[in-house]
């Protein structure tokens, strides 16, 4: 494969020479963790990188699914004391393996076409499916198919995607929230509201929630219906030219100078959509709205402490018990773990207890658990097994992903323990206050 | 050329095939350890889990004459696990049980792939200190320390890994098992052979147990620390507070290059026109803690201090140590290379010796940041670089030629913990002399007839 137009060799070499291999990653990194092999592990990865950058390792298949194997979930950022850019190496050897296609087969293209090329760059496909799925949940058809035994004639791993297929939700963002939410009180910032794609399917509530907590904060919120996947899922898999067409639509949706800040409940989304003019860096036209877009893109909770947040009356707040499971790119990616915290403190009669290894990736990692589901699930019975000990009733945790995940292992590893977003919690303890202070019940 | 394919074949047979690694993919990860700008790539990688098939191994890499170079986590700074061309590296991360902790005879025993980190964590969940922290202990293994007779912060008041090492259990280089020392605080049967080993870099044996020396956990810590305008003053305290006497657990220094980078990084609100700090610890019986404390903030103060921050709680302790942790990582990030040096004085030279430094750095046109354990002389000059300019990186040689040279001179060593591996491989001949190198050879040979244990390490044969 030729170096020209390669992802690796045309990449600013400073970055991948700024790694000293000191080593220190390596104990946070879940797959070196359970390999104790070098090349499992992020100074590894770089190493591999860099040998390709150098020419001296071809782009080969092992390499690729080294690629594919690394969670991304970026722990390895925090650990660093180099400040080694790790996201943004990693996102460029995927897109070099999705260049030079050394994965592929046809299976794997099929897939790739139907998700990142398609479901998620059009949203309507992917509500479209996702009212199919509603009614395949609805009509009893799920009850009557895993009844019947019929998908004991699935391959296994196709039994055990059928198992994960979250419930869609009765109805989407766009039927629970208006598309202008008016503050409680005096308007103080005037804010846009990103609902996500996945998020937007299975947690519509927690998009709702999030608006009502905005605006009990002062916050006028504008949740235009129809939105576009932020691109975090096409610029962590190797498609960067899809991710920069989503990034330009998002940015024409939502010119970031009509509002204080755009607000993202998804960790997931949020380490992504801070970066649009790292992505648009060469698009003239777009990029000076891309950093002001930066500038003002704020994770919910990361808004919330910043702007300052009312607590809850706490007439009638019932005694909770919560533990708190920190989103790899919530935490690692964007650095924020303090502020979900505080607010779960503003919740009266809420005891926070700490999770061990609060920071260790679930192992849903975006679409991981269903391209390394080995490794997912080691990752998430080690999960599973802290929460268990923590016996807290309730878990938080802020990215769809997570919520997914622990959602599953709960039931698969029978933890009897409900999961759910911080920003919920909160808007709980507001509903409570009295039910007149309510916006937006559906 | 690569291990040829009968060796692999027998390697695969003795640790099981998937312990055995030879794809390019697999190599490259291995192909250095954590020094700056050395790679090599090896044979294969081999993954032993018993004492036995690191027996066979050497065996089989005598019997073959194949190069043999033991691993931890390489997280050296001395290039001592820095593959030879085509050898086996041997990788020891998966033999990391902690083995035994005697509450008796206040012992660990582990084996040599356990990291520092879990032996510290094993020590402290009996109530128990295991004093050694290097910098790298999150990942370092114990063998990797033992091997490099590691220090850290705490070694003025506590030692370094040799202090705590009671028993070794090594593979000799034609793959004979020995055991030398035990759990008796009192033994002179015979050369102490495990004083041997530690600080033996690969070369003399591979270790493959540890038995360990653990103490008490000191029951109370006060953190505090000082600006000084100028370098001086601070010598004075530390030569104040030693004199006084008071042997504090921690007593490290930053210049003002680092001051200015932990600053940028971190924003602890440290002064930027100071040209020394001191981050100061004294652990132990609480009402000597405070005590001590005291005296130490007085002395500090007497001699000048611009300002003395004491701890008030844990929460502030940790600020303000994180000044000190912080110092390498805000100097890496600065320049794409970051060579980390470990020239030591006698704690009367230091203040000489940092205005040396800062001569140098002024003289060679360099950035260099120091910092490090003015307790223990053991100074870590930093130099911020890039690998790619050429003509920099030999302004950088020759720099470290001459602190080196100035180290010795002041009754110094060349290096105070990371070992001399290759990086310091041409200037051992003339720090040790004629006598120590004949000897240093004569006894490398007997072990290793062969040279087949990280050969090229520490010297050549003749
Ligand atoms: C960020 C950072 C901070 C550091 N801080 C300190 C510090 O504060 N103090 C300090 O002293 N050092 C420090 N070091 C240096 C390094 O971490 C130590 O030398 C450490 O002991 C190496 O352990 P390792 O397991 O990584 O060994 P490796 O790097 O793998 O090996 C080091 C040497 O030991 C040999 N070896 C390893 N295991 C065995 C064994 N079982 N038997 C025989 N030989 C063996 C190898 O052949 C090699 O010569 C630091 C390094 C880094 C990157
Ligand atoms: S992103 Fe996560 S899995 Fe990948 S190298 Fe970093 S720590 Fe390891
Ligand atoms: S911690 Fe950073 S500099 Fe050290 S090996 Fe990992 S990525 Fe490289």
């Amino acid at each position: 494969m030729s170096g020209a137009g390669s992802h690796l060799k045309n990449f600013d070499y400073s970055v991948v020479q700024q790694c000293m291999h000191c080593g220190l990653c390596l104990p946070t990194c879940p797959t070196y963790d359970d390999t104790r092999l070098e090349r499992h592990s992020p100074r590894g990865r770089i190493s591999l990188m860099r040998a390709i950058a150098d020419d001296r390792l071809e782009v080969t298949r092992v390499f690729g699914e080294e690629m594919y194997f690394c969670l991304g979930c970026l722990a390895c950022m925090s650990a660093c004391p180099a400040g080694v850019n790790y996201a943004e190496l990693f996102e460029h050897a995927r897109a070099e393996v999705e260049r030079t296609r050394v994965l592929q087969s046809p299976k794997r293209s099929l897939i790739r076409k139907l998700t990142v090329a398609w479901l998620f760059m059009d949203l309507r496909w992917l509500r479209f499916v996702g009212r199919l799925l509603r009614l395949y949940q609805r009509l009893g058809l799920q009850r009557l198919v895993r009844a019947s035994g019929i998908l004991k004639l699935l391959p296994a791993r196709l039994r055990e995607l059928e198992a994960m297929t979250p419930t869609i939700l009765p109805r989407f963002s766009a039927e629970l929230i208006a598309p202008i939410t008016p503050p409680v009180g005096p308007k103080r910032f005037r804010v846009a509201m990103l609902t996500g794609c996945v998020q937007d399917l299975i947690f519509s509530d927690v998009n709702r929630d999030t608006v009502e907590v905005l605006a009990q904060n002062g916050c006028e919120v504008v949740t235009p219906p129809r939105q576009f996947c932020c691109g975090s899922l096409h610029g962590h898999n190797g498609e960067p030219e899809l991710a920069r067409t989503l990034a330009r639509r998002s940015l024409d949706l939502f010119p970031p100078d009509q509002f204080d800040a755009i607000i993202s409940n998804a960790g997931g989304c949020g380490s992504h959509l801070k970066h649009y003019a790292r992505l648009l860096h060469d698009d003239p036209q777009y990029l000076a709205r891309a950093r002001e877009w930066d500038r003002k893109a704020r994770d919910i909770h990361e808004w919330l402490i910043e702007i300052g947040t009312r607590p809850p009356l706490s007439a009638g707040q019932p005694p909770q018990t919560v533990t708190y499971h920190e989103s790899c790119h919530l935490s690692h990616g964007q650095k924020i773990t303090s502020q979900p915290r505080q607010l779960l403190r503003l919740i009266p009669n809420l005891t926070l207890v700490e999770l061990p290894e609060s920071n260790w990736c679930c192992g849903s990692a975006g679409i991981y658990n269903i391209t390394q589901p080995e490794m997912a699930g080691k990752l998430l019975s080690r999960k599973m097994g802290h929460i268990r000990a923590t016996q807290a009733p309730t878990v938080a945790t802020a990215n769809s992903g997570c919520l997914l995940q622990l959602i599953n292992g709960a039931r698969e590893h029978r933890v009897d323990t409900r999961v759910v977003h911080p920003i919920s919690l909160l808007a709980q303890a507001y509903r409570r206050e009295t039910p007149a202070n309510t916006v937006l019940r559906p | 050329m690569p291990l040829a394919a009968p060796i692999l074949q027998e390697l695969g047979q003795l640790l099981g095939p998937d312990q055995v690694l030879t794809a390019k993919e697999d190599l490259i990860p291995y192909s250095f350890d954590g020094t700056a700008a050395l790679r090599e790539m090896p044979g294969c990688i081999a993954f032993p889990t018993t004492t036995e098939q690191v027996v066979q191994v050497l065996q089989l890499a005598n019997r073959q004459q194949i190069p043999v170079v033991t691993r931890g986590s390489g997280t050296g700074l001395s290039g001592g696990s820095l593959p030879s061309p085509d050898s086996i590296v041997l990788c020891l991360v998966h033999l990391n049980r902690i083995l035994e902790l005697d509450q008796a005879n206040l012992t660990l025993l582990a084996e040599a792939g356990a990291t520092t980190q879990a032996i510290s964590d094993a020590s402290t969940a009996a109530g128990l200190f295991y004093p050694p922290d290097p910098g790298s202990m999150k990942i370092s293994t114990i063998g990797g320390n033992v091997a490099e007779n590691s220090g850290g912060l705490r070694g003025l008041k506590y030692g370094v890994t040799r202090n705590y090492v009671m028993g070794l259990e090594v593979v000799l280089p034609q793959g004979e098992l020995l055991w030398t020392g035990n759990k008796c605080v009192k033994d002179v049967a015979g050369y102490s052979l495990k004083d041997l080993f530690v600080g033996s870099e690969g070369t003399l044996g591979v270790i493959t147990k540890v038995l360990l020396r653990l103490i008490p956990r000191p029951a109370a810590k006060q953190t505090m620390v000082a600006t000084f305008a100028q370098m001086d003053q601070a010598a004075d305290a530390v030569s104040a507070i030693i004199a006084a006497p008071i042997i504090p657990c921690t007593l490290e220094f930053l210049d003002r290059t680092t001051i200015g980078c932990v600053e940028d990084y971190a924003r602890i609100g440290l002064p930027l026109d100071c040209e020394a700090l001191l981050l100061m610890e004294t652990d132990g019986h609480p009402a000597v803690v405070a005590d001590e404390a005291a005296q130490m903030e007085r002395i500090c103060r007497a001699k000048g201090a611009k300002e003395v921050r004491v701890a008030r709680d844990e929460a502030e302790a940790t600020r303000l140590a994180s000044a000190r942790r912080t110092a390498f990582s805000a100097l890496a990030r600065v320049a794409p290379t970051t060579i980390l040096e470990d020239a030591t004085v006698p704690r009367s030279e230091l203040a000489k010796m940092i205005r040396f430094i800062q001569e140098i750095a002024r003289k060679y046109n360099l950035r260099i940041g120091t910092f490090g354990h003015m307790g223990d002389g053991n100074l870590h000059p930093t130099c911020l670089t890039d690998e790619r300019n050429q003509e920099e990186m030999h302004r950088v040689e020759l720099a470290f030629k001459e602190i080196f040279a100035e180290a010795v001179r002041l009754g110094g060593t060349i290096t105070g913990e990371h070992g001399i591996g290759v990086a310091k491989k041409s200037f051992l001949p003339e720090f040790a002399g004629d006598a120590q190198m004949r000897v240093l050879r004569e006894l490398r040979r007997t072990l290793d007839p062969k040279q087949i244990l990280n050969p090229g390490k520490l010297f050549d044969p003749s």
